[in-house]
């Protein structure tokens, strides 16, 4: 699971409705794999990304490349794209879990895949 | 004519446990290759499959749009299912993210109105509602009443899931009753079409598109 993916999950227990995103990293493995680098793909994903999450996410994984808030020229800052990129893109979780912070439910990762799956009760 | 995705790294035994390309997965390709162009000019940043099984229409239409500027997610029920899509986009040089998820949960509300492109082959077969509900390889085809069950769970999520550009595609067979559905889709705000229908055995398989009706 790359970290953009990580960025458009969110909790959906039944009745966690608040302050259940982004779900908190636990144990993870992480994995660097080359991507061939796309600007035109990037600049459509800077408005699509919740951009607080993403930082938050990757200091309490130990990425502390991205620059606290988006740059204002960010669609046309190469150095930036490429940080970017290699976050987002590039940085893969093999395996661990996501805490939600609301409602503590654990979702698991492995083989590199999120499952979202909940209980029967918990729809 | 766009070549079939490259699916040999999947074996009998795989088939066993994720459904098999058929006939209905055929005609969804050869819908998207009749939609190539409308698609391209669309020009997707997100996109879905819903149910994606051994990923082989996932890995077409990212052939289509070009390994381009385009999200594109796929959710399974099926664990297995999951992985076979993983290993036939890595087999054809596609990226995709790949989530197990129950139909779309998860998604909502981060993703609302994100999605320029939603596809899904979903379970139609006419089946006892018990057989409705499993995480293995039934889940690909056991439909309930009508065959009904597990597509009238999602379309109504279509609208919020649907940017204002966005389309959705569908296969379904004649006994799904269609025109039911474009029906239950018109008073969400869709417009639909038939885009391609094909007789295969004792099926008469369609592919529905839906789009924003325009005021």
């Amino acid at each position: 699971m790359r970290l953009i993916t990580h960025n458009m999950l969110q909790c959906h227990v039944k009745g966690c409705n608040a302050n259940n995103f982004p779900l908190e990293f636990q144990e993870v493995e992480l994995e660097q794999e080359e991507a061939e680098m796309n600007e035109d793909f990037l600049r459509n994903m800077l408005t699509k990304l919740e951009y607080d999450a993403l930082v938050s996410t990757c200091l309490k994984l130990g990425i502390n490349d991205l620059p606290a808030t988006m740059p204002a020229d960010a669609a046309y800052n190469d150095e930036f794209l490429q940080i970017l990129h290699r976050v987002i893109l590039e940085t893969h979780v093999k395996s661990g879990k996501m805490i939600c912070p609301n409602c503590k439910h654990i979702y698991n990762i492995r083989d590199g895949i999120p499952n979202m799956l909940l209980a029967e009760h918990e729809v | 004519m766009l070549p079939t995705p490259d699916l040999s790294h999947l074996k009998r035994q795989d088939y066993e446990h994720i459904y098999e390309p058929a006939e209905d997965t055929f005609l969804f390709l050869d819908a998207f290759e009749d939609e190539a162009l409308f698609l391209k000019e669309l020009q997707p940043k997100i996109s879905l499959e819903i149910g994606s099984g051994s990923g082989c229409v996932t890995a077409f239409v990212a052939k289509i749009l070009g390994e381009s500027n385009c999200l594109k997610f796929c959710t399974d029920i099926n664990p297995r299912a999951t992985r076979a899509t993983k290993r036939t986009a890595k087999h054809n040089q596609v990226s995709v993210e790949i989530i197990e998820t129950h139909l779309i949960s998860g998604l909502l509300p981060r993703l609302q109105g994100q999605f320029d492109l939603i596809y899904f082959n979903p379970p139609y077969v006419l089946t006892p509602s018990e057989e409705v509900g499993s995480n293995s390889v039934e889940a690909a085809w056991a439909g309930g009443i009508d065959g009904r069950e597990v597509i009238d769970e999602l379309l109504p999520y279509i609208k919020c899931l649907l940017s204002s550009i966005g389309v959705f595609y569908m296969v379904v067979i004649n006994e799904n009753k269609p025109d039911e559905i474009r029906n239950i889709m018109r008073q969400d705000g869709f417009d639909s079409s038939i885009v391609k229908t094909r007789l295969a055995g004792r099926e008469k398989l369609f592919i529905l598109k839906f789009v924003r009706a325009t005021l």
